[in-house]
Parts: C-alpha cells; structure tokens; sequence
C-alpha cells in the first residue's frame, strides 16, 4: 500500500493524545488513591495538549478526502463501517478531553468521573481506529490482534511520554513513576511491534495469480496489466520504494520510536527535579512521536494487497 | 432475488479491447460520467476506466498458452466494499444486485478502493468520487433503447460473444447454463466474496478432423463413396473428399 501521511498524521496524532489522556485520568486516579498533591495546571495543560493534537489529527484527516465538503455524512453507516464509528468516537474523545480540561480548570468537582468517560472514549477510539485496518481480512499484514494491541501499546507510550515531560515541567513529583509507565509501554510496544514484524515476514498470501486469475497452471505470468500508463490501481496500491529503503525506516523507527525515547525517558527520570531532565523528556517525547511517523509509515508500505496481482506488468 | 452479471468466456477473448473502450465511451457520457482522461495525448495519460483486458501467459515455453482476461468490477453478492463506506454512498441495489456508488454521497476516502481484493474501484482524478463498473445499470433497464440494446456496453461491443450478460440466480437463464456446462468458476473464492462475474476456462480445443492426415478433411469416418449420388443418397456430401477425389 502507498503510505498516506493524511492517515499517518490522524493515527499518529490522535494515539498520542489518547494515550496522554489516559495517562492524565490515571495519574489523577493514582494520585488521589495515594494522596499526592498534583497541582491542577499539570491536567489542565495536559488536556489542552491532548485536545490541540486530536484536533490536528482530525484536521489532517480532512486532507485524505476528496471530498472534504462532504465528511459530515461519515457518521451515517456506524453499523456496518468502522470508518463511520471512527469518525463519531474522534470529536466525543475531543470534547471529553475538553471537557476534562475545562472542570480542572474551573474547579468543577467530579473531574475523575468526567476523566473516566473520556478515558472510555479514548479506548472506544482506539479500537476504532485500529478495526478500519483489522477488519480487511485480505490484507493479511493488517488482519490480526496485532493491529489493535500496537496501535494501543504505541498511543500510550507516546502519550505517557508527553505526560512525563508535561509533568516535568507542571508536577515533578510524577515524573519518576510517569516515567517507569512510559519506559514500561514504550518496552511493551517494542516487543509487540516486533512481534507482528515476525509474524509479517512469515506470512504466506493466500491470493496467487492462479487463484487470481483462475488458470489452472503451475507457472502462470502476466504478460500485460492492459495498459501502459499510470492508474488509480498501480499509484494506490504500490509504495513504489525498494527493499533497502523499507529496511532503513524499519531500523530507523525501531532506534527512534522505542529505543531512544526508552533511553532519554529513563535518563530524565533519574534527576527529574532539573532542567535537563525537561529538555530530555521533551526530546523523548518529540523523537518518539517521529519514530511512530515512520512507524506508521512502514505499517502501510509492509501490506500486500492482492489487486496487485493483476497489476504486475505494462506489457 | 435477482442477481445481473457477467459471463466471460476465456476460450474465446482475443484480446481486442474493444470492450475497454465501448465502456468507456458510453460511461463517460452516461449516468457514471464523465471520466476523466489526464493527458490523453501526453506520454504519461492517466484516466478512469471500469474494465481493463489483461493478458496472461500459462505454461512454459514453447508449451504456453496466451490467455486474455478482461477485469471489471465483479458485483459479489458479499461485497466487501458496501459495508466500510462510510457514508453508504456505496450499495448493492437490491432489484439485480448491481454494486454501485452514489455519488454525491462519495467523500472519496477511498476505503472502499483498499477493501476490494480485486482492484475493480477507480477514484477519478478529476471528479475525486469513487468510480466503478455499473453493469450500465443506465442502459440495462432504459426504456429509450430498443429492447436488443438493453446490454452492457461491453457486451454489445464484444466482436466474439465472449461476454454473456443475464441472471445468474436463474437456472435456466444463458449464464446459468453456461457456468453449469463449462465449470464457470469465481476469482479469488479465498476470500469467500461470492463473485457474480463468473469466467468461462480456457479449453484446448482439438481438431474434429484429421486435418494434415491422409486424404482429407473427416474422410477417416466418413464411408469412402465413389460417387455423388451415393453421397447425396445418404444425405452428406464430402465436397472436399470429392475435390481430392478429381
């Protein structure tokens, strides 16, 4: 598949803020378990953060359509689309996160029970999101638990790190443990996403040309796709990109996404109290979200889809 | 239910893509129009087109075989690009099962593009509304053609017959009895799709005579009679026996 960046900027944008959401309503809830003193500027600002990046994330969604105009009417098939349950679950997370926000702000009281839907929000989202992929079962790369859990694993490693630098700056007295969970969920979203690399590089397609095509012999080959110039199917459907580049961003985005923010993380918790560990985290946190960029990026590029089969010659 | 579809018959395409352009001619200026042609003329021309003509080469050398293989849109009766759109501009219309998109309900996110296994959907260039085979659902039923023109383009256009148009959830219509009796069969039946569009295999066809052997052309079977009235007697005259014969 030809990676789209409208869809990697919404994927990658939105699991950061759900993932820092999360971390918000969990911290508060930890908090108050243990009864820490958490200055209310920490949710406040962590909310509007997570708010600003859904909202990007929903804005570079409107460059994937051609139709922009008309995106109002993609709530219609919620019963049969996972597209349709994304697009009604994105603005209810925004204006929960918003909503968390804005009782921190103002005092409100029942800030954890208005956290706890919004936290129901971001995981509704999140199975959303990863179920448009999921569910094409003939995009054998994309069909699988794997989808789901990473697409889970690398928003809440990705936005427990942007928690960890807010607090930083806003709470320093969550920076150790917020950085344990980061370290944790970035090491987790490792494994899994290597995991599902594995499980990628095994995969036997069940679609052939002879299946394809129908012809019953061993060796069949296409001679002509019908058509010498450029098409919808041979630009969509091909990343276009060689083998040596695929592997730089695979290596690129296992160093940038997990290992080094896994480092900096663990760095700036070490002396959380100083400038330095701010600087870190916030870098952690920037190198990260670059490193899912790619990540994303490779996630489209490493599917085969099968109408590529009838695409494989000019002439 | 009724369920309107394709019957191609491999055997018998050779390949000459007046289907392609019969298609297009008509749907450009038909109810799924325009199509758009980037650069027709241009060295990298890029357009919209509902069925293209692939060939396939089978066998290895000098044993192949050359098979042409039109691809269009194959109506599944479970088709998996209905269900994603968002917006339910994609549909199986209910009357003959047609698979089609309207299109002012089209965003053009191309989701439906992404779950068809077989590449049959086409976002065009210029409209960015997702396009497809119609089946010409704005001939099949049109009342201001004659009743002999209620076909597809393409079937109308097919210099061989190699396209048979009809309902294949009745038995005892043509496609039915063609996919019965020459084991028309489904692309990509692991995806569990149910393609309407069925192809006929290609079939090495033997010669029935003994053509390049002996005498002539059936004369092996055929009874040496002398004579043309002892032919005629019999009620079959081998014409060609009878000119080797002189």
């Amino acid at each position: 598949m030809r990676p789209a960046f409208s869809v990697i900027f919404l994927t990658t944008l939105c699991g950061a803020a759900q993932g820092l959401l999360l971390t918000l309503v969990a911290a508060e809830a930890a908090s108050r378990a243990f009864g820490m003193a958490v200055p209310s500027a920490f949710y406040v600002s962590g909310s509007a953060l997570a708010v600003a990046l859904g909202a990007l994330g929903l804005a570079a969604s409107f460059f994937h359509l051609g139709h922009p105009e008309r995106a109002w009417r993609a709530i219609a098939m919620w019963r049969t689309s996972w597209l349709s349950r994304e697009c009604i679950a994105l603005p209810v997370f925004l204006s929960l996160a918003a909503a968390y926000g804005v009782a921190h702000w103002a005092g409100i009281g029942a800030t954890l029970e208005i956290g706890a839907l919004a936290a129901a929000a971001s995981v509704a989202l999140f199975v959303c999101t990863a179920m448009i992929y999921a569910c094409l079962r003939f995009l054998q790369e994309w069909a699988s638990p794997y989808t789901l859990v990473n697409f889970v694993l690398l928003g809440c490693a990705s936005g427990c790190t942007l928690a960890t630098a807010c607090a930083a700056w806003l709470a320093p007295a969550l920076v150790g443990r917020l950085a344990v969970c980061a370290c944790l969920l970035t090491l987790a979203g490792c494994a899994t996403r290597l995991a599902s690399l594995a499980r990628n590089a095994r995969l036997q397609p069940r679609s052939t040309v002879q299946s394809a095509t129908g012809i019953r012999n061993e060796k069949v080959e296409q001679k002509s796709r019908g058509f010498t110039a450029s098409a919808f199917n041979t630009r969509e459907f091909f990343h276009g990109q060689s083998g040596a580049t695929l592997r730089v961003v695979k290596i690129g985005f296992t160093i940038g996404a997990f290992a080094v923010p896994f480092v900096l993380t663990g760095v700036g918790a070490l002396a959380p109290r100083s400038v330095a560990a701010a600087v870190a985290l916030a870098a952690a946190f920037v190198i990260q979200y670059v490193g899912l960029l790619a990540e994303r990026w490779f996630f489209f590029a490493d599917a085969q889809h099968p109408q590529n089969l009838y695409y494989q010659r000019t002439s | 239910m009724t369920q309107m579809a394709l019957v191609i018959d491999l055997n018998v395409c050779v390949g000459c893509h007046a289907c392609v352009t019969s298609c297009k001619e008509w749907n450009t200026s038909g109810e799924a129009g325009s199509l758009t042609d980037i650069r027709p003329y241009d060295d990298d021309p890029s357009g919209t087109f509902f069925n293209r003509v692939q060939t396939y080469e089978a066998g290895v050398f000098p044993m192949t075989d050359t098979i042409h293989f039109p691809k269009s849109c194959l109506h599944c009766e479970d088709p998996p690009c209905v269900p994603v759109c968002p917006t339910g501009a994609s549909y199986k219309r209910e009357s003959d099962g047609i698979v089609l998109v309207d299109y002012d309900k089209c965003i053009g996110c191309k989701y439906c593009a992404w779950a068809c296994p077989y590449g049959a959907r086409e976002l065009d260039e210029g409209r960015k509304e997702m396009t497809k085979c119609t089946l010409c659902a704005d001939r099949i039923d049109n009342e201001a053609l004659p009743e002999r023109d209620r076909k597809p383009a393409c079937v109308l256009a097919c210099p061989t017959s190699a396209r048979l148009f009809g309902d294949i959830h009745d038995p005892n219509s043509e496609v039915s009895r063609a996919i019965d009796e020459r084991g028309g069969y489904q692309l990509m039946p692991e995806w569990d799709t149910k393609p309407s569009n069925h192809y006929l295999p290609r079939v090495k066809t033997e010669p029935s005579c003994g053509c390049g052997k002996g005498a002539g052309c059936g004369n092996t079977a055929v009874p040496d009679d002398a004579t043309l009235a002892a032919q005629f007697e019999r009620g079959q005259v081998n014409l060609a026996a009878l000119a080797v014969h002189r």
